[in-house]
């Protein structure tokens, strides 16, 4: 179990440093960049190469990439040229990270809390109304585009019916502690209940709309793998041994179909962060996505390569804590 | 409804995301064509011709090519033309309401709404299908190399294919955006495509794998079927019942995905010729005021894409062996 997990770590340490390689080439390998876009049209060829200089980039490839490795193994991941320009770009991710997390996680939340209930109770009732609603439903909900299905609830109950705040993560004017830089967090922590539902109610149309594919997805696999676990022998063994249904349900069933549920969601929580770009950008929400949007469009390389890498980790570490997941679910996974 | 789509549940256990999927769906080639004396095609058709899941998206995908190729005889006038330029004010924020002979009204310049739609859905399935085509050509080449040859050439394709996979794929198609000066249909094309090279590259060389120890792959070979013969002419289409269904599937994603880059402002920018994702980007600046300008198109991608989508599941569910009865 721990040679494997360490294992597993030395190949993230692998990817990672590939995909740094490739992602620092093929960023210089953009049109314009940050010279450009720092000085616009207007800079004279002097400013430009003064400035070019400056930031390092009239040196070899090789030779910024050595030192960009160098710097990054002491946390230096060079400062911010376009997105906030003069931070450093771990300060912008560090300041950025909680937010999307928090949006990512009520995403999933939602996502799971819907998804495996109506999944498992589809299977029960298969050929049922809610079976069909559900499938349906789960059909049409990967068909729609993720930000015009953010723009439909944003419309519906932020301009139309003003339930809901449209943009941003938090009111302005009210004066709200810090603490972790987790708003919903904060508040709780600092008993400002107040700044804690503002926070909360800031999350919810963004998250909904996040939630939507994963939703789906985690639905169909639900049901998919609690019928395939019904027509099991096992679980006709434990009928005909007379256990009470509850128990078969809890024990065998779900026990049983959470397998591939469990790899789903890590795939979908690893997949939200290209989610989040869309919606994060329609509600002008301050997290990863829209930094990342942003930098694109500055070619801020400092930011771009430490989102891009940590977007790449987050994506492997989860798949690897799904994995070791199995062990505790499935103990036939732990005896190999 | 309820018999066809039940079916989908008996599925083989999904185990496993999009790689073990993957996996699971390239195996179902290994099985190789006919054994019960019906070819595995055959048996399929005789259950999607009653599958009305099947005959739903069918339907769609037949009207929405049947107008994409008549839409220059449909639209009653020119998509190009700004024919209520004067009921547009910038300053008044007013768009041109439905009328006569214009039924959904004008766009933001005074175009007719309708006319833009139908011929829209053109590029529209052009995009859709070069996507697929690049992509799944793109992954053919690896796909089958890696899994035809196996050893390092398979580690090294295989080790490439992860680093792409483990890129969130939006972000990957928003990074290949990026990369040409100036956006274009052509950039958008190419930029969906990339990221469905990795995921039929993996189904090959899946497919290519399990059929490797296969039977009918070492009888080809014990009667000495030159190797090239035997990828091309035995494995290659084995593998194509998964193939297709993936394609299908990533026709869905291709449209929406290519909606997506509109809205973040990589989609092509010279609109005079419609396409519904670049109708749908847009769309955005006037959505609050005018939101019919972004419903007519993104109907129209959601209807498409689920025909696709709806095609590609029931076909999935007829492909697979395990539900041949």
């Amino acid at each position: 179990m721990l040679r494997y997990t360490l294992r597993r770590l030395l190949q993230l340490v692998g990817v990672v440093l590939v995909l740094s390689m490739l992602i620092f080439g093929w960023l210089r390998a953009l049109p314009g960049g940050p010279v450009s876009a720092l000085l616009g049209e207007r800079g004279t060829e002097e400013a430009r190469r003064e400035l070019t200089a400056q930031l390092g980039l009239d040196q070899p490839i090789f030779v910024q990439y050595g030192k960009f490795l160098g710097r990054a193994l002491s946390g230096d991941f060079g400062a911010s040229t376009g997105v906030q320009p003069g931070d450093s770009a771990i300060e912008i991710f560090l300041q950025r990270f909680p937010a999307t997390v928090e949006l990512s996680v009520v995403a999933i939340v939602l996502a799971v809390l819907f998804g495996i209930p109506l999944g498992y109770l589809a299977a029960r009732r298969r050929g049922g109304w809610l079976d069909n609603l559900g499938v349906v439903g789960s059909l049409v909900g990967v068909a729609v585009p993720v930000f015009f299905l953010a723009f439909l609830l944003k419309y519906l109950f932020a301009v139309q019916l003003g339930w809901l705040p449209a943009s941003g993560r938090q009111t302005g004017g009210l004066d709200a502690t810090r603490v972790t830089g987790f708003f919903v967090l904060d508040g709780l922590l600092t008993r400002e209940w107040d700044a804690a539902a503002d926070a909360l109610a800031h999350l919810v149309l963004p998250a909904m709309a996040l939630a939507t594919i994963p939703f789906a997805v985690i639905f169909r696999i639900t049901r998919a793998a609690v019928l395939d676990v019904l027509d099991e022998d096992y679980v006709r063994t434990a009928e005909s041994k007379g256990l009470t249904t509850s128990v078969i349900r809890r024990r065998h069933v779900l026990r049983n179909a959470m397998l591939p549920v469990v790899t789903t969601i890590g795939l979908q929580t690893g997949a939200l962060l290209a989610g989040a770009v869309l919606t994060e950008k329609v509600f002008a929400f301050p997290g990863l996505g829209e930094a990342l949007a942003l930098g694109f469009e500055r070619r801020d390389y400092p930011v771009l390569q430490l989102m891009i890498i940590m977007a790449a980790m987050v994506y492997v570490l989860v798949n690897l804590v799904v994995d070791l997941s199995y062990a505790v679910i499935d103990p036939r996974v732990r005896t190999r | 409804m309820s018999g066809s789509v039940s079916r989908s549940g008996s599925r083989p256990p999904t185990l496993g995301g999009r790689k073990e999927r993957l996996d699971a769906l390239a195996a179902t080639a290994a099985d190789g064509p006919g054994d019960a004396g019906v070819s595995l095609a055959a048996s399929a058709w005789r259950r999607l011709r009653r599958n009305p899941v099947f005959l739903l998206g069918a339907a769609i995908i037949v009207l929405f090519v049947v107008v994409a190729l008549l839409s220059p005889w449909l639209a009653a006038h020119d998509p190009t033309a700004r024919l209520l330029e004067g009921q547009v004010s910038r300053a008044r924020n007013e768009i041109p309401a439905a009328q006569e002979g214009f039924p959904l009204g004008g766009d933001q310049v005074g175009r007719d709404l309708l006319s833009r739609l139908l011929v829209g859905s053109q590029q529209t399935l052009m995009v859709g299908v070069f996507a697929t085509v690049i992509g799944l050509a793109g992954g053919l080449l690896l796909g089958t190399v890696a899994g035809a040859l196996g050893g390092w050439v398979d580690s090294l394709v295989m080790r490439v294919v992860d680093v792409m996979l483990s890129i969130p794929s939006l972000l990957l198609a928003f990074s290949i955006g990026a990369l040409f000066p100036s956006p274009s249909q052509f950039t958008v094309i190419l930029a969906v495509a990339t990221v469905q090279i990795p995921i039929f590259a993996r189904l090959l060389r899946g497919s290519m794998l399990a059929q490797r120890g296969s039977d009918h792959v070492l009888a080809a070979r014990a009667l000495g079927v030159r190797p090239r013969a035997i990828v091309f002419r035995h494995m290659l289409p084995n593998s194509l019942g998964p193939v297709i269904v993936q394609a299908t599937l990533v026709l869905a994603v291709a449209i929406i995905d290519a909606a997506a880059l509109s809205f973040l402002g990589l989609g092509n920018p010279d609109d005079s010729i419609p396409e519904w994702g670049q109708m749908l980007g847009g769309a955005q600046n006037v959505i609050d005021s005018h939101p019919n300008l972004a419903f007519w198109p993104a109907g129209c991608i959601i209807i498409v894409a689920l025909g696709f989508t709806l095609v590609g599941e029931s076909l999935r569910d007829a492909l697979d062996p395990k539900n041949r009865r």
